[in-house]
């Protein structure tokens, strides 16, 4: 029985996902390195950012086995924070054409 | 055992009163988490909890980044370093994310060696992470005497350009590396327990007076993974943006 103790699995998997995590890494620092910009840079951080988080919580911290009761107590709340992000990336975007209008451009900096 | 939970049972008169009959309450049969040992649905809890506190940092340091209309200081130039007379971008960074990646392949063995009751493995994969864990916080402290006292970047401005490029990355990186010390810590006290046989031989715990089995180098699992997960946010939203 898989959960007689606790989660028990081949060791291959976790090496695996180790290697995946690896590739992912230098896929994220290599985009810095040739200095990709603008919109391809910021999805594909995103993309590989979400492909490692995904691989650390399902396997290394064995979600992908739990049951749902568990997976959606933990995982649903966080993605309530994307609500916060749009709400706050919306206000700071005013913040900063209401800076632009009224100080001009460099004042804060001097 | 394993009764269902009924209402109007009319034993209320036999059950505690006061804050003793909540804590009796609540802590009585009703489960949600069916397979999971109580000691896992609590850090996981927590690790949401933790959640929330990054996020709210994240939020804030897109918040002053988005709103200001000061440049932005280039990290890919302030984390570079010269090896072998070739400047690399960022290696600093990527350096210590591999070796935080690696702690966290470690620790996943470590979990999956204590589960077969191998103590010698388990214990030494453990002590592994925490040295690696240990590099990691010892090449922060590094990456923060460079910027603290070569580059002069204060929580209040720095030679780059905005000022709150140094206030959110001291609070940032600096709770994670608490988090990260603290992880180091508590390996170092569970890999012990391993060593010592504390999870075959049910002694009990010298703060929680509890026994305790192999659950509890997953639930360490559990944290430094965590730990793991927030720097690869960290990396993708302060270095790499």
């Amino acid at each position: 029985m898989e959960h007689a103790e606790g989660q028990q699995h081949p060791i291959g998997i976790y090496l695996k996902i180790w290697g995946w995590l690896f590739v992912l890494s230098t896929a994220s620092y290599l985009v810095d390195y040739f200095d990709v910009e603008g919109y391809l840079r910021w999805s594909l951080i995103l993309l590989f950012m979400v492909l490692k988080a995904g691989l650390i919580v399902s396997i290394f911290m064995h979600m992908f086995w739990e049951r749902l009761a568990l997976v959606y107590a933990i995982l649903v709340p966080p993605l309530l924070v994307l609500v916060f992000v749009g709400i706050a990336w919306f206000e700071a975007d005013y913040t900063f054409l209401t800076r632009v209008t009224f100080f001009r451009e460099g004042i804060w900096g001097m | 055992m394993a009764q269902p939970a009924l209402t109007a049972t009319g034993d209320s008169a036999t059950r505690p009163e006061g804050w003793q009959g909540i804590a009796a309450d609540w802590s009585s049969d009703q489960r949600a988490f069916k397979n999971v040992p109580w000691g896992k649905a609590m850090i996981w809890i927590f690790l949401l909890s933790d959640t929330f506190i990054f996020s709210i940092f994240l939020l804030s340091y897109m918040t002053v980044r988005t709103s200001t209309t000061v440049p932005w200081p280039d990290p890919s130039e302030i984390f570079a370093l010269s090896i072998g007379g070739e400047r690399l971008p960022l290696i600093l960074i990527a350096i210590m994310t591999f070796i935080l990646i690696s702690s966290s392949g470690t620790m996943a063995m470590a979990v999956n060696f204590g589960y077969r009751h191998n103590r010698s493995k388990t214990a030494v994969l453990l002590l592994l992470t925490a040295v690696l864990g240990a590099t990691f916080v010892g090449m922060q402290a590094f990456e923060w005497t460079k910027l603290i006292v070569d580059d002069g970047v204060r929580p209040w401005g720095n030679p780059f350009g905005a000022a709150q490029f140094g206030s959110t990355f001291f609070m940032i990186t600096g709770f994670h590396g608490t988090h990260v010390t603290i992880g180091v810590i508590f390996l170092i006290v569970i890999a012990r327990k391993v060593w010592r046989g504390d999870f075959d031989n049910n002694r009990r715990g010298f703060f929680t007076s509890r026994k305790s089995h192999y659950e509890a180098v997953e639930i360490m699992g559990l944290y430094w993974h965590f730990v793991d997960l927030v720097w690869v946010f960290i990396f993708a939203l302060f270095y790499l943006w």
